[in-house]
């Protein structure tokens, strides 16, 4: 780990002071910035502690919907009594997560911007574009199992691991954000970035900038469903994830609100997936029609080619649970 | 006045006296808790990483990220670095763990990097934090020294076949092509790491020539003789401590690269150095398990009865090394038939080193083995535990040699009874998306002995154990002071176990399984010897005296033992050498295993919904250890069945997913409750306690039952270890 300063942010407008320097980086839970750091793969010369920042609440909005703010731990939020009865998907989701020990450690904003799990980017003896610029992906031609099918480009194939984005991108959550000259919103679907050839830079927040809490858009109700598929019971990373927010209303799916995480660079949603599902009665070929429309540009690198039938699978398992229910 | 004397037992011929049965102490066998279990649990066990002396240093390992001679560093720069204290290129570092038993030095650096991860320097620091990030920014330079394979069935890989290794007995392929059943399949087994809690760490510190290590190793006598080879020190200039060591499972047998870069590190700077290696370097430095493959050739009669075995293997194995996998290890006597291959192939490749993984041999061998015999069952029609009835051996099939004990058909009966078993065909049972099926299989593993010996100290206060004996979690304080505090009729609390020093006699050390029954014979021979001074002294015949309580008690009379001994101290050394006892006759401990599943018909996820096993390994000296250790060998059979599986880049060999987010080993949630039952045995052949090695016998076999199980819930056969969720996806696929 190499020497860094450390300052610990009192309220919000010293954060957004002390982080505007040069390889300065905040720390929430430290759950993973601390792992990479002791590898060495983040080195920032300054940390700004934002854990004494009055971001740790969930409050409701005019609209409806929750504001969670970006200190908010995974237990808290996953045990939270609103989020578990309107919006359950998210609860699941996070549960799903890591585990009890790093859940009560790990924030809202932190696990919104933690890296890629990606093997090669761990590993400094290998060449890999996120972690060091124009160096390559040994990712290809080595093993990718936990890796992307989908969003990748030739300079990265690597995924985004969380499963709480996963639901939070489901329900059209939205990302607070305050820089130094001042607030704004910006939808979680638009949050990410997709590598390109630029897979080092991961999000559409500037350095220096500061998530300050995720919003809910008010309860969509319907039947919701988070299932993680992974290679262990738990304490795995998700090989393929769904989460579903799905209506039914006379026998035809009303509402459908799908993303899937194992999948991409960032909690992938597909807009075309869920036209195709409106207003059709559900039935498995409904569901596979769905997964071709999600799976149409999907690309296996070989260790990870399951993923395509695997995805497939869960969805239609998903769509049927979410559907019967319902019904 | 303190008098030492020694008894001595080859082992020869069996001891039919059971004495211990005789004993009125009662601690024998019981579920007694650990006596330090409570520093463990408190944290007061002091580990290897956790005794500082004063003004100690920090080291930490450089790795080769390539293979080639080692032609320069920037070492001039990171000895520039703030708080480093010296950069340690030293040519005499070892390049992986030693093997274990070596008592030599394992092939050291000498200007080569073999393989992908070694260790080539050793940067020291002031603190942990300089140390560790002047190592990662110290760049050793290497040149390639040509192309090299990393994958044992690749083209090109250097195939050596040791003579002495192969077995070819009757007409196999005969067997096979008048078989009215048969099954010839390759099966494999994958990379794998002991992935012990307690990373590697020592400490070393010299004075006046002599150096004291403070590590975490499984066999201190072993250790110490690598340590004073590497260092070119005599073995007398050498004392190792590892009183407390958190698990080791093979990987702390031999003695590995942190011990001899801190040892070489507290030398030149003359002063205590300390190096723990970072989980990363563990899995890549001290020995792993080989990945195998596995011909098995299967022919019996239509009666079920075996006509042919075969069993052809190939391991991995850097160059240089001596131990390779010894993956028919149980084939050689579990099942009889007429016409048998058994093939051993090593594949010379740089992938990290190979070595002895907790059951080396059976864990995998018997695993694959098991699966194939389930599918011979099946090809035959006959229930898998029918199948194993009609063919349990009555001789050593290879040898004609006697079996010591043969509780194989014991365990498989009593085994069924418990679990309930009934066989039906493959989907059968079906709960929402999940298939639930069951699956069995036999155990075995090779018992083994070894040279022990231990001190016993009897005072009117009370006994005292001395051995450099070592407890690697799996209960040697609570064995030992059970047999002392038996044969000498004190409470456990009066016995003092002390272990872990090679200041005190050699023990067997910990592997193999061979530790337990080792260490307490010799245990065993020095109360022995103080059981006939009391009885001398009384004036009885050493079989006419009961100790119980603290007190000898003979022709009802009961006099207090500090009566007896006075101000006096005994001492008396127990020296247990293996002798034609383990050569007559075929010593093995059984088992059997049942388990269920289910196994998701979407995704091909599987779940162990219950497992039960039954085993017999000779006496059971404590209840509590032994189903500790069963536990753990069926968790770890779940974890080859399941989950484990270290992935070597194709393209350098080196481990890809070496953390323990990654390398998956099963988690609470991955195990389900387990049932473990033993057999009353005594298998005198074995030792005067009549106990056997415990703690390996339940992985060998437990990871067959679990894929056999998947079979029989949704119909896939899985040949390819572990069981992942894609396989068997794929496999359901591919069925419709
Ligand atoms: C072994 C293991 C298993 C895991 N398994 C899972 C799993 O199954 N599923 C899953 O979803 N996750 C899993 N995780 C990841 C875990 O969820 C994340 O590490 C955690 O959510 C990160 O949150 P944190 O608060 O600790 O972030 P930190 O480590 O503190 O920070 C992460 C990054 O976010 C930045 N940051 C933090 N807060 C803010 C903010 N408010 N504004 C701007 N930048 C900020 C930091 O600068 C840093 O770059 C696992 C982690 C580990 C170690
Ligand atoms: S996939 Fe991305 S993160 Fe992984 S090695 Fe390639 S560039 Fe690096």
């Amino acid at each position: 780990m190499r020497a860094f300063d450390y300052v610990r942010a009192g309220d919000t407008g010293e954060a957004l002071r002390q982080g505007a320097g040069e390889e300065t980086r905040f720390i929430a839970g430290g759950t993973n910035l601390l792992d990479l750091m002791k590898l060495e793969v983040m080195a920032p010369g300054k940390l700004v502690d934002i854990t004494r920042l009055d971001l740790g609440r969930i409050g409701e909005t005019d609209e409806g919907g929750l504001r969670i703010g970006a200190l908010v731990t995974n237990s808290d939020l996953a045990a939270d009594a609103r989020v578990r009865r309107d919006w359950p998907v998210l609860s699941r989701a996070l549960l799903a997560g890591a585990s009890g020990q790093l859940r009560n450690k790990a924030t809202t904003g932190g696990n919104l911007l933690q890296r890629t799990r990606c093997y090669y980017f761990y590993d400094r003896g290998e060449p890999c574009n996120k972690r060091e610029p124009g160096s390559g992906c040994a990712a290809q031609g080595g093993m990718n199992r936990i890796l992307a099918i989908l969003g990748t480009s030739d300079h990265c194939i690597a995924t985004h691991p969380s499963d709480m984005a996963v639901a939070m991108q489901a329900l059209g959550a939205r990302v607070e954000i305050e820089g130094q000259d001042g607030a704004r919103e910006v939808e979680l679907s638009e949050f990410y970035r997709l590598p390109g050839d630029t897979p080092h830079i991961e999000t559409v927040l500037a350095p220096g900038e500061l998530i300050t809490a995720v919003i809910l858009p008010p309860p969509a109700g319907g039947r919701q469903v988070y299932r993680k598929v992974r290679d262990r019971s738990s304490y795995a990373f998700a090989l393929v994830s769904v989460a579903a927010v799905v209506t039914v209303e006379e026998g035809r799916i009303a509402r459908a609100q799908l993303a899937f995480g194992g999948l991409g660079p960032m909690p992938w949603r597909d807009a075309r997936v869920e036209q195709a599902l409106i207003g059709e009665t559900p039935t498995k070929a409904l569901f596979d029609r769905a997964a071709d429309i999600l799976l149409a540009d999907a690309k296996g690198h070989g260790g990870n080619d399951f993923k395509i039938p695997l995805a497939r699978r869960t969805l239609a398992a998903v769509l049927t649970q979410a559907t019967e229910a319902a019904a | 006045m303190t008098l030492e004397t020694t008894r001595h037992l080859k082992h020869d011929t069996p001891d039919r006296d059971r004495r211990l049965d005789g004993m009125a102490q009662g601690v024998i066998g019981t579920d007694m808790d650990r006596p330090e279990g409570a520093l463990k649990v408190s944290g007061q066990a002091t580990y290897a990483a956790e005794a500082h002396p004063e003004s100690m240093a920090h080291g930490y390992l450089v790795r080769a990220a390539t293979i080639g001679r080692i032609t320069g560093s920037n070492a001039d720069a990171v000895r520039a670095m703030p708080g480093v204290l010296h950069v340690l290129e030293d040519e005499r570092m070892i390049r992986n763990a030693a093997q274990g038993m070596a008592g030599e030095s394992p092939v050291q650096k000498q200007g080569r990097s073999w393989y992908v991860g070694q260790p080539v320097a050793c940067v020291v620091a002031e603190s942990f934090e300089q140390a560790r990030h002047a190592a990662q920014a110290m760049m050793v330079t290497i040149e390639p020294d040509g192309t090299h394979v990393f994958d044992a069935e690749a083209e090109g890989a250097e195939i050596e076949t040791p003579e002495k290794k192969q077995v070819s007995q009757g007409d196999l392929d005969g067997a096979m092509a008048s078989a009215a059943f048969s099954v010839d399949h390759d099966y494999r087994t994958p990379s794998m790491s002991s992935a012990a809690m307690e990373p590697h760490a020592s400490i070393a510190q010299w004075e006046d020539g002599a150096v004291t290590l403070r590590g975490s190793y499984q066999l201190l006598r072993f250790n110490k003789n690598e340590l004073a080879d590497v260092l070119g020190v005599s073995p007398d200039k050498v004392r190792i401590l590892s009183p407390y060591v958190g698990g080791g499972f093979g990987s702390k047998l031999g003695l590995a690269p942190e011990a001899v870069a801190a040892a070489l590190a507290a030398k030149v700077l003359e002063r205590p150095v300390q190096v723990v290696m970072h989980r990363r370097q563990v899995f890549e430095t001290v020995t792993r398990r080989s990945e195998t493959k596995q011909r098995i050739r299967l022919a019996c009669d239509a009666d079920g009865k075996l006509t042919g075995i075969g069993h052809e293997n190939l391991v991995s194995q850097l160059p240089e090394e001596t131990f390779s996998e010894p993956v028919a290890q149980g084939t050689h006597f579990q099942y009889a038939a007429p016409n048998r291959v058994v093939g051993h192939h090593i594949a010379r490749i740089r992938r990290p080193a190979a070595g002895s993984v907790r059951a080396p041999g059976e864990a995998v061998g018997v695993t694959a083995f098991e699966i194939a015999v389930d599918e011979l069952a099946k090809k035959a029609g006959i229930d898998p535990l029918e199948f194993r009835l009609r063919n349990v051996p009555t001789e050593d099939p290879e040898t004609g040699k006697p079996f010591s004990s043969s509780t194989m058909e014991a365990t498989l009966r009593e085994g069924a009874r418990r679990f309930g078993w009934t066989h039906t065909a493959p989907r059968q049972r079906r709960e929402g998306e999940w298939w639930i099926g069951t699956g069995m299989a036999g155990a075995v593993r090779v018992n083994m002995m070894i040279e022990a010996r231990a001190r016993v100290v009897l005072t009117g206060a009370g006994v005292r154990v001395e051995t450099d004996m070592t407890d690697i979690g799996t209960g040697s304080y609570a064995i030992l002071t059970q047999v002392a505090a038996e044969m000498l009729g004190h409470a456990p609390a009066q016995v003092q176990t002390i272990l872990g020093d090679t200041d005190l006699p050699p023990a067997s050390g910990s592997g193999g399984s061979f530790g337990a029954a080792s260490t307490s014979t010799a245990v065993y021979l020095a109360c022995m010897e103080l059981r006939e001074r009391l009885a001398a002294k009384i004036g009885v015949k050493e079989g006419e005296l009961t100790l119980k309580d603290g007190y000898a008690i003979h022709a009802n009379r009961q006099t207090p033992l500090s009566e007896i001994m006075g101000e006096e101290e005994w001492r008396a050394l127990g020296h247990l050498k293996p002798g034609r006892a383990g050569q007559d006759v075929r010593q093995a401990t059984w088992g059997a295993i049942f388990a269920e599943v289910a196994v998701n018909d979407t995704t091909g996820e599987t779940r162990v919904r219950r497992m039960d096993g039954t085993y017999a390994c000779g006496r059971v000296l404590n209840l509590k250890t032994a189903r500790s250790q069963c536990h753990g060998g069926m968790i770890w059979g779940i974890g080859l069945a399941l989950t484990e599986a270290l992935e070597h880049d194709p393209r350098d060999g080196h481990m890809v997913n070496r953390d323990l987010a990654e390398y998956h080993v099963p988690v609470n949630l991955d195990v389900p409750q387990l049932g473990v039952h033993f057999l009353e045995e005594r298998d005198d052949w074995a030792n005067p306690l009549q106990a056997k090695g415990i703690g390996e016998l339940a992985i060998c076999g437990s990871g067959a039952a679990v894929v056999n199980a998947i079979e029989n819930a949704c119909g896939v056969r899985v040949r390819t270890l572990p069981a992942t969720l894609d396989q068997v996806m794929e496999g359901l696929i591919a069925r419709g």
